[in-house]
């Protein structure tokens, strides 16, 4: 059977998620309806910009469908994806869905000006890789509940946390080429 | 590999991000707020909006720092600011707020009638207008990370932007099908940097995110403009020109979701109050055309 990958296409960096989960033989579909969940085995909430994001799920009645789905569905976010996967975030303009027992800060990094790249080392379960990381206005997790795994950290912050089959990413590794992230995400999906 | 800032490939991530989203004009904290609120991807801190300066005359220049200082404090999402064309100090300012995109822009007054910016040498993304493959190259050559039809700006008229837009896809298209013999050739007629037309001749398609501004008034342009190509649209006068600007912002927000779905579009469209007038393309004299300015 194949598997089809939603990534959500409200706002954002959606078709480059796409095309690296096609790249690893998946097939997407981006979703922009809950009723198109149902054909999903997992969601990828992608980078853009969260404030967007979180308004368009409650214009289109897409947010109990995401928090319904993500109840038995492995959710990736990316950068503005993590914070909308958060416990709780600093930004006002954001209703977060509550995915990962973590809190926030939007732009917590800085300006755009302040935007970096920089490699990253991640724990795979077999080891661990080297991967090159994009921050753009990028997040911080200033808070990790019990039950969340840091699995990679810039600066002595994480970056990549893993609660059950959820994974959160403050950086893009769709805008690199490096499918590492992805990769591991896609493991819970198969098995 | 240690931590790197202002690198190409930041630039265009954060064009990357923005990507189906509306980019607002405002002209202040409050503007700014309301465009926040309607669900904008950022706003464009600017002292008066396209149609005012087309109205008011005299020289526009780059915003005034303490009113982008006060959008900046107002809103979360990014904050961009125009400068004139070649006014490389009017850039450094912005970059020294820490503006999250500069626009160098043909809406201001230009202050190099043979220049561009060299936007390498900056750590702030910029963005440039574009009305043919040619110009969208030499901005790409100078270092812009993002590209916008020029159309044309406070017009309220789309059709500009639908000629600039159709304009770089089909020669896009066109490199595509050259040889390879023949694309040195391209490169002199359309006055750009080789390389360039190499690589979107190979990948067929700019090498950053190609967005639409000038002329977007409702929610039919806008889908009109993503459905032609466009990855995201700048709205300058059309909002605040309108009858009811947070409705008006929030339906093009919208649109530039649901796009491709015109029963969407249909419900998203009703309702709504008047739209701003606009001009015919005839009323606006050929030397007051802003598109005409840039090189």
């Amino acid at each position: 059977m194949v598997v089809t990958v939603g990534v959500l296409a409200l706002q954002g960096a959606f078709a480059k998620h796409q095309q690296i989960v096609e790249q690893l033989g998946f097939q997407t579909l981006a979703v922009r309806y809950a009723d198109e969940l149902a054909n999903c085995s997992a969601l990828i909430i992608p980078g853009g910009e969260s404030s967007t994001i979180s308004l368009q799920l409650d214009n289109n009645g897409l947010r109990e469908a995401v928090t319904e789905f993500a109840r038995n569905h492995p959710v990736m976010g990316t950068c503005a994806g993590l914070i909308l996967m958060a416990q709780k975030t600093d930004s006002r303009m954001v209703t977060t869905l509550g995915l990962l027992d973590i809190s926030v800060s939007r732009n917590g990094w800085g300006r755009q000006v302040h935007s970096f790249t920089a490699n990253i080392t991640i724990a795979l379960d077999n080891g661990s890789a080297d991967v090159p990381a994009v921050f753009i206005r990028a997040p911080r997790i200033d808070k990790t509940g019990p039950g969340v795994e840091v699995l990679g950290s810039y600066d002595h912050q994480p970056v990549l946390v893993r609660q059950g089959g959820h994974l959160g990413v403050t950086f893009h590794p769709e805008l690199t080429g490096d499918q590492s992230i992805h990769d591991l995400f896609l493991k819970s999906v198969v098995t | 590999m240690a931590k790197q800032t202002g690198t190409f490939e930041v630039k265009v991530g954060l064009a990357e991000m923005l990507k189906g989203g509306v980019i607002m004009d405002v002209t202040n904290a409050e503007q700014a707020k309301i465009a926040e609120d309607a669900g904008a991807v950022a706003v464009m801190a600017l002292e008066r909006i396209p149609a005012d300066i087309r109205q008011d005359g005299g020289v526009a220049r780059m915003s005034n720092p303490t009113m982008v200082r006060e959008i900046q404090e107002m809103v979360s999402i990014p904050v961009m600011a125009k400068c004139r064309i070649g006014h490389f100090a009017e850039a450094q300012i912005l970059e020294a707020l820490e503006v999250d995109f500069i626009d160098e822009s043909e809406v201001l007054t230009p202050a190099d009638e043979a220049n561009h910016i060299y936007k390498h040498d900056f750590k702030a993304p910029f963005v440039c207008g574009a009305r043919n493959l040619g110009e969208a190259l030499r901005r790409i050559g100078e270092g812009a990370a993002m590209i916008r039809t020029k159309g044309e700006a406070g017009s309220g008229n789309i059709v500009e932007a639908v000629r600039h837009m159709r304009t770089i896809l089909s020669e896009i298209h066109r490199l595509t099908i050259l040889d390879k013999s023949e694309l040195m050739a391209a490169a002199k007629e359309m006055g750009a940097p080789f390389s360039l037309v190499e690589q979107v001749a190979r990948i067929g398609k700019l090498p950053v995110p190609n967005f639409s501004a000038g002329g977007i008034a409702t929610p039919a342009d806008v889908a009109l403009m993503m459905q032609l190509g466009a990855e995201a649209v700048f709205v300058g006068s059309g909002i605040f020109k309108s009858a009811d600007p947070a409705d008006r912002a929030r339906a093009i927000v919208q649109a530039t979701t649901y796009y491709n779905d015109p029963e969407k579009l249909r419900d998203i469209s009703a309702g709504l109050g008047s739209a701003m007038a606009g001009l015919e393309m005839s009323e606006i004299p050929a030397g007051e055309r802003l598109q005409e300015r840039g090189w």
